[in-house]
């Protein structure tokens, strides 16, 4: 396949990667990925802890080079286009980090108004007005003048969207935004990244391994595992996959292909010393 | 009874010469993990001399148990901690070093190209943080340099002086102390107190956003972090530390001064006069010219070492303290080459 080709065949595609690979030192993270992320989406890169979904939205951001392949997002390429393009392309880029990242010394109106006086040379009465709207948009416009450190941590992701929403870009590519949150915030988040999906037409990159909510939410989804892509499609086809690997993690079931014990000596030895 | 006492009995237990060996558990009411684990490793031990095992009567309880405790067949390939001799120890460190110089370079370079084209526009340029960081660094540290610079000034008079009066030569001690204060110790002593008190500051300001992900939001959303977290502080502090070193030549000679009209009769007006004489403007020039390059070795050092801590807040604790030693380390060693390169030039 040529490299050089962009949106090509019926889908339009927003994010495309090809022979991706990524390596921290000696140890290779990423070891080959071909993935299409649709245009206007809701696309969900799924797989266990630690199989290097950060650090596959931080390829996309260009934060981190890849030892080989490519990465077009709108057509360009990640890696190759200048320091200014890149900064030109992040701004349209959002994204969701997994502890929020809010600025702790800036109160909720200020981090959200943040990209805003960055990158805009808006009024400040503008900028006002822009502001109230994002934090409306995530039922947080009566928390303008708190400070992230009274926050409770869906409160904060929330705070977070609007941020990354400030600027209106093209896409947000989410780090698993239900980690570690209860039922009620999981749903508020869940509807939120549908409504911005839909109604602001912004791609959705979502990295997460919560199954239910993200087979509820996604039209499309990958599943990574030891640095490859081992399956993809609708949350339907993947539910009827033929692959235990995936059978096992979409059904969540503790031992399988991926080994409920991590790599250790012998049980005896470990216990008894008995060879 | 306890696993205390039952393990040694179970240790000196006569077992029988040959046969099987079974434990009937059918009189077990409950057992723990502690009492499975006796079991299971005294059956294990009997099966490792060859003896035929085996476990009866076990409450559905004690099997799930039982299993749980010998969950076996695992990989065995497992890799071990490998042992490191010293030869490879120092090639490990060597390479360690190198990697760690080159990413300095790396650092002060990626400085440097940020730097450079808002060095035509510097109207842009973030003259708010530089203010701010100005405040921090300088204003808010005169009280403490201004006492270290004191003190050592009183200290310097005392000693010196001592050994001035054997030869009747006490008005030297006007030289004393204003050439090493000026040229060598004002700007030394401010120096390290701002890589203790701010460049550290620094490295923890920037590890704890590295920690909290703030930097990598920031890159998100298309700031690069040296250009907000970096260079107001460079430059805040290349301004800061020459005032500041001033400001501990005023305070160190006036320490002196009062020590040496109080211990050895030099009047203040003697003092001054003195003075004019023994410290010459070079010898002040090269003294709070070495502050700027002082700065910019703190600055860098501490912002570098923000920028490596990764993952944790134990992390951001050993960057800091890196920062620090690093820093103080790399302004003796530059203190100590302008000493040799100005006697080359004859200054
Ligand atoms: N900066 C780094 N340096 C070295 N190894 C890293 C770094 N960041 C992550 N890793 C390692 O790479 C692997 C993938 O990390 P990550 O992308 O965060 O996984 P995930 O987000 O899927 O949980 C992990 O095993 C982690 O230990
Ligand atoms: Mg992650």
């Amino acid at each position: 396949m040529d490299n050089n080709t962009k949106n090509t065949g019926q889908v339009d595609t927003l994010v495309q990667m090809r022979g991706l690979r990524f390596a921290y030192g000696s140890r290779v993270i990423i070891d080959g990925m071909d993935i299409d992320i649709p245009r206007g989406k809701v696309t969900t890169i799924m797989g266990p802890s630690g199989t290097g979904k950060t650090t596959l939205l931080r390829l996309i951001g260009g934060q981190w080079r890849p030892q080989a392949g490519s990465v077009h997002v709108d057509g360009q390429n990640v890696h190759t286009v200048n320091r200014r393009e890149l900064y030109r392309l992040r701004k349209r880029m959002g994204m969701l980090f997994q502890s929020g990242a809010l600025f702790t010394h800036l109160s909720v109106f200020e981090n959200v108004a943040f990209p805003l006086r960055e990158h805009t040379r808006l009024p400040e009465q503008v900028i006002h007005h822009l502001v109230l709207m994002k934090l409306q948009a995530v039922g947080l416009r009566g928390a303008r003048d708190l400070m992230p450190t009274e926050l409770s941590g869906g409160m904060a992701r929330r705070v977070a969207l609007a941020r990354a929403i400030a600027l209106d870009p093209m896409m947000i590519m989410y780090d698993e935004p239900f980690t570690g949150q209860d039922p009620i915030t999981v749903g508020v988040i869940m509807q939120l990244i549908r409504l911005l999906n839909d109604s602001l037409g912004i791609t959705s990159i979502i990295v997460s391994h919560d199954v239910q909510e993200v087979s509820a939410i996604s039209d499309k989804i990958y599943m990574i595992s030891q640095g490859k892509v081992v399956g993809h499609g609708t949350p339907h086809d993947l539910g009827r996959s033929p692959s235990d690997w995936v059978r096992q993690f979409m059904n969540g079931l503790p031992d399988g292909p991926v080994p409920f014990q991590y790599p250790a000596p012998g049980y005896l030895d470990d216990l008894f010393g008995i060879a | 009874m306890n696993l205390l006492a039952l393990e040694p009995q179970l240790r000196r237990f006569n077992w029988p010469r040959d046969g099987e060996i079974e434990f009937d558990l059918s009189d077990i009411l409950s057992i723990d993990t502690a009492g499975a684990w006796l079991l299971f490793r005294t059956a294990a031990q009997l099966r490792a001399r060859g003896r035929n095992v085996h476990i009866t009567g076990a409450s559905a309880e004690a099997r799930t148990l039982l299993d749980l405790i010998g969950a076996v067949g695992l990989p065995a390939d497992v890799p071990q901690a490998a042992h490191m001799d010293t030869l490879e120890g120092i090639g490990r460190a060597t390479v360690g070093r190198i990697n760690e110089s080159l990413g300095v370079l790396a650092f002060v370079g990626e400085a440097a190209a940020t730097a450079a084209p808002l060095m035509l526009r510097p109207l842009r340029f973030r003259w708010r943080q530089v203010f701010d960081e100005l405040a921090h660094a300088g204003h808010r540290a005169l009280p403490i340099v201004g006492l270290l610079a004191f003190l050592l000034g009183v200290v310097i008079a005392y000693q010196g002086g001592a050994q001035l009066r054997l030869y009747g030569a006490s008005i030297f001690i006007a030289d004393l102390v204003g050439v090493s204060m000026v040229r060598e110790l004002a700007p030394l002593i401010t120096a390290i107190i701002v890589a203790g008190r701010t460049g550290s500051a620094y490295a923890a300001q920037i590890g704890t956003m590295k920690v909290t992900e703030e930097v990598d939001a920031l890159r998100a959303i298309g700031i690069a972090p040296m250009e907000l977290l970096v260079l107001p502080k460079l430059l805040a502090l290349v301004i800061a530390l020459p005032l500041l070193t001033v400001f501990a030549d005023i305070m160190g000679i006036l320490g002196g001064m009062l020590m040496s009209a109080a211990m050895m009769g030099v009047g203040f007006y003697a003092f001054i006069d003195r003075l004019g004489y023994a410290v010459t403007l070079h010898s002040y020039l090269l003294g709070v010219g070495k502050a700027p390059v002082f700065a910019a070795v703190i600055a860098m050092v501490g912002c570098y070492q923000g920028f490596q801590v990764t993952g944790s807040a134990e992390s951001v604790g050993r960057r800091t303290t890196m920062s620090v030693v690093q820093a103080i380390l790399l302004v003796i060693i530059i203190d100590a080459v302008f000493s040799v390169v100005f006697s080359w030039f004859g200054l």
